[in-house]
């Protein structure tokens, strides 16, 4: 008799099967082949293109950037989150909806937005530039384009923490006479610290590999305002494939890297991340 | 008595402490935010009605959408299947390299897009490892419209695996193991007992991945051959009216898809509210 709840035999493998073949062609493979083209032609080629000026200044300006955005929208997440879980207010689905609008539109559209503003033919653009401050095709909109599509990182990852925690501990502080620094420093930020950290390693993800909207607000000038996503479509174009893949493994590192972090701080929180 | 309770700790507590980040939180969202979305909407109510119209439904806009609308309805319709199957597989089987791929699943969200539209470019040209096998056959992928789909159905389908998986554990095995017992055939369970609680997730992450693929530049840019009536896709598009700095045409297809984006955002809130009462009235 058969056993009840018990499915075919050939169901587990060609089901798990089918599975791997898929991400296989989808996802494995691609990731592979940029490691394979990246040292096709040795590693002293792909020292070669990693030495090269553009390159090195492609780095330098990923790594500015991400210095000086990371920061801000970790600051502003914290505060976005606070504000967000420790109030019960009417419209707070709403807030919460518009803090995903980055996440929700083109990049494209958030370059362009940012260039019908600043841009010389844009609203405040040609008082800023009278004011001898160029913002478009320069390192300013390039870092206002990152900070746009990175603004809701923080906040997504740490809401969920903070209302978990509940605000009991912090009220007990608080009464036991901390002052508010003293209760964010001690209290708060312990509770959140890793999901804090994985909001901010995924800001820093997308912050270095940022292309649409940057593309938009920078012009791609070489040795000024490319950054390295900028220089992989760059010298991709140009039929430098070679270059591209070189800077392209560099990149799938950050990924990588991130997608181990995040394993990690995922092992140390468990929460079930619902994107 | 609880409501007064909690208004009485809000005002004595929460207030005066939060005033710091709400301001930090308002003046960052107006400046970064609302202050870009509303410099676009004013320039489009610049353009006037009638040219608005025209340019919006020009025919090389009617072709971007159909390329951008349609390819990503079907990235996202295939993800929800194959999707499913991934998550299924995660969830309810073991295997070797098993936390290796459910780790490996969040990979699109972490690798740039620009370096996701090189390889996939290189992988599925005519020479590339994939492309040569399907090019005999006469399938083209790189630098047309099924390229645009293949950059779609990668970035799109984390969506679709990270929303089913703890929706699937959470589900209760008693209720299939009663559908056998019953006597019902492995495709009736499939169909009327365990399909049936999952539509709601599996419904939200097909939304997810569509609005995804839909707002996706940076892979497909380098995947297609960005023709237009081809493979150009709305993003695409804009971005080339900006070059010609034609700023009318490229804030008004901005504007068709900032609104489109924002539609999708609020049908994705209800459809997440619906998996809730869902949820709850399990």
């Amino acid at each position: 008799m058969k056993a009840v709840g018990r499915e075919a035999k050939w169901v587990k493998p060609t089901l798990i099967g089918v599975a791997i073949a898929y991400l296989g062609l989808v996802q494995f493979i691609p990731a592979i082949n940029i490691f394979v083209q990246a040292f096709k032609h040795g590693i002293g080629a792909f020292l070669g293109y990693i030495t090269a000026e553009e390159f090195t200044h492609a780095v330098q300006l990923t790594l500015l950037i991400a210095l000086i955005v990371v920061p801000i929208n970790t600051v502003f997440g914290l505060c976005a989150a606070w504000a967000i879980a420790r109030k019960k207010f009417p419209g707070r689905a709403f807030v919460i909806s518009i803090l995903d609008v980055p996440f929700s539109i083109s990049p494209v559209v958030a370059g362009l937005m940012i260039m019908l503003l600043y841009g010389r033919n844009g609203w405040v653009g040609p008082y800023l530039e009278a004011a001898g401050l160029k913002i478009t095709f320069a390192f300013p909109a390039m870092v206002i384009a990152t900070a746009f599509v990175t603004l809701p990182f923080v906040a997504r990852e740490v809401i969920p923490v903070l209302e978990e925690v509940g605000a009991d501990q912090e009220e007990a502080a608080k009464t036991l006479g901390a002052n508010d620094w003293q209760t964010f420093w001690r209290v708060t930020l312990p509770n959140i610290r890793w999901g804090l950290l994985y909001g901010v390693i995924l800001t820093n993800a997308r912050a270095m590999g940022e292309f649409g909207a940057v593309a938009v607000v920078s012009g791609n000038i070489i040795r000024k305002t490319q950054t390295l996503p900028l220089f992989v479509e760059d010298t991709y174009k140009q039929y430098e494939t070679e270059a591209a893949f070189a800077a392209a493994v560099l990149l799938a590192c950050l990924g990588f890297v991130t997608l181990v972090l995040k394993e990690i701080l995922e092992r140390k929180t468990r929460i079930k991340e619902v994107e | 008595m609880t409501i007064t309770q909690s208004q009485i700790q809000n005002r004595q507590f929460i207030i005066p402490k939060l005033s710091l980040p709400w301001k930090v939180t308002i003046g960052y969202l107006t400046i970064m935010l609302l202050v870009p979305v509303a410099a676009m909407l004013l320039r489009a109510s610049t353009v006037g009605p009638a040219k608005f119209w025209e340019i919006a439904t020009s025919p090389v806009a009617l072709s971007a959408y159909d390329v951008t609308f349609v390819t990503a309805l079907f990235a996202a319709a295939v993800n929800g299947v194959f999707g499913l199957l991934v998550a299924w597989v995660l969830v309810r089987y073991d295997f070797p390299l098993k936390r290796f791929v459910d780790a490996a699943i969040d990979l699109p969200f972490a690798l740039p897009t620009a370096v996701a539209g090189l390889t996939i470019a290189t992988v599925y040209s005519d020479n590339g490892w994939i492309g040569s096998l399907l090019a005999p056959l006469g399938i083209k992928v790189s630098f047309t419209r099924l390229g645009v789909a293949v950059a779609m159905v990668f970035i799109s389908l984390p969506f679709v695996v990270r929303t089913l998986q703890p929706v699937l554990q959470e589900m209760e095995r008693d209720i299939e193991e009663a559908a056998w017992s019953l006597g019902a055939s492995q495709l009736q369970t499939f169909w009327r007992v365990i399909l049936p609680p999952l539509m709601p997730a599996l419904l939200t992450g097909i939304a997810l991945g569509f609005s995804r693929a839909v707002g996706e530049y940076g892979s497909i840019v380098l995947v297609a051959s960005n023709i237009p009536f081809k493979d150009l896709i709305a993003s695409v598009l804009i971005f080339q009216r900006l070059e010609q700095y034609d700023y009318a045409g490229a804030t008004v297809i901005g504007t068709v898809l900032l609104i489109i984006s924002l539609v999708l955002l609020l049908a994705i809130n209800l459809l997440q509210a619906w998996g809730r009462r869902y949820e709850g009235g399990r």
